[in-house]
């Protein structure tokens, strides 16, 4: 029961995580280059681009989520298992969300680099 | 890919990872926090550690949204990996701590990830400039 409650934690914060990444990725391709926009318009025009964009707000709202899921999921489970797990398929997960929702190119350098990098963060929480 | 720029992604990953050790590093000195005294929460953050973590992160969060203001979700990401990398160097040459076999496995991975995705364009697709493309009036565009 206790492996049920862990890994529905895991799921619960890989989704969200990702869902969050997706939003803020397309939010700020939305508000333009930081750095040009700053030189260009003040930070305020960035910060108000930021604030005013939806698919900002609600990505900070998921991301919140996806971090009161790792707080409950490390109340249920070990730390060993649900950090390292939802870190590393949260790589994945976003390789495949930003393929299909972001349009991005992902050739198989960057499908390779998800699931090394994804494997890396495995050994070094073991 | 201009210095600016691996500059940005070198914060992304050096606050996310140092700003992690210092928050846990400061609650490990706040001690336990029960429901019944959540002041203590708030005081934490007088903590010197909690407070320099709590700074790193937004450090983060700066620096990674304006990552992801020119550059693709699947290229930031690997390429800031690179601070698990930096996190187990500072555990083996600065805490003296013992570094496994397979963790030095996993260091070698990440690193092999984030090689990889650095060699490719940072930037494939800008829903943005498409956008506005899509926008622009006919006659504006036969006149390029």
């Amino acid at each position: 029961m206790k492996q049920a409650y862990a890994w529905s934690a895991i799921t619960a914060i890989v989704l969200t995580s990702t869902i969050g990444d997706v939003l803020l990725s397309r939010a700020m391709k939305q508000v333009g280059d930081v750095g040009e926009l700053w030189r260009r318009s003040g930070l305020w025009t960035v910060v108000s681009r930021m604030l005013g964009n939806p698919n900002f707000l609600l990505g900070v709202l998921a991301m919140t989520t996806a971090f009161y899921s790792l707080l409950f999921g490390l109340s249920w489970g070990d730390v060993s298992l649900i950090a390292p797990a939802s870190a590393s398929l949260t790589f994945i997960t976003n390789a495949v969300a930003a393929k299909l929702f972001l349009h991005e190119r992902v050739d198989h350098r960057r499908w390779l680099a998800a699931f090394l990098v994804a494997g890396g963060v495995v050994l070094l929480a073991a | 890919m201009t210095s600016r720029k691996y500059l940005v992604l070198a914060g992304v990953s050096l606050c996310a990872s140092i700003g992690d050790s210092m928050l846990s590093r400061g609650m490990k000195q706040v001690g336990g926090i029960s429901l019944n005294h959540f002041s203590d929460l708030i005081l934490a953050v007088t903590n010197p550690s909690v407070a320099v973590g709590i700074l790193l992160l937004l450090g983060f969060f700066a620096s990674y949204m304006t990552a992801l203001s020119w550059a693709d979700l699947t290229y930031v990401l690997p390429a800031t990996s690179l601070g698990y990398v930096l996190l187990t160097l500072i555990a083996k040459f600065f805490l003296h701590e013992t570094v496994t076999t397979s963790r030095w496995i996993g260091v070698l991975l990440i690193s092999a990830g984030v090689g990889f995705v650095t060699q490719g364009p940072a930037l494939t697709h800008h829903p943005a400039k498409s956008h506005e493309a899509a926008c622009e009036p006919t006659s504006a565009r036969q006149q390029q």
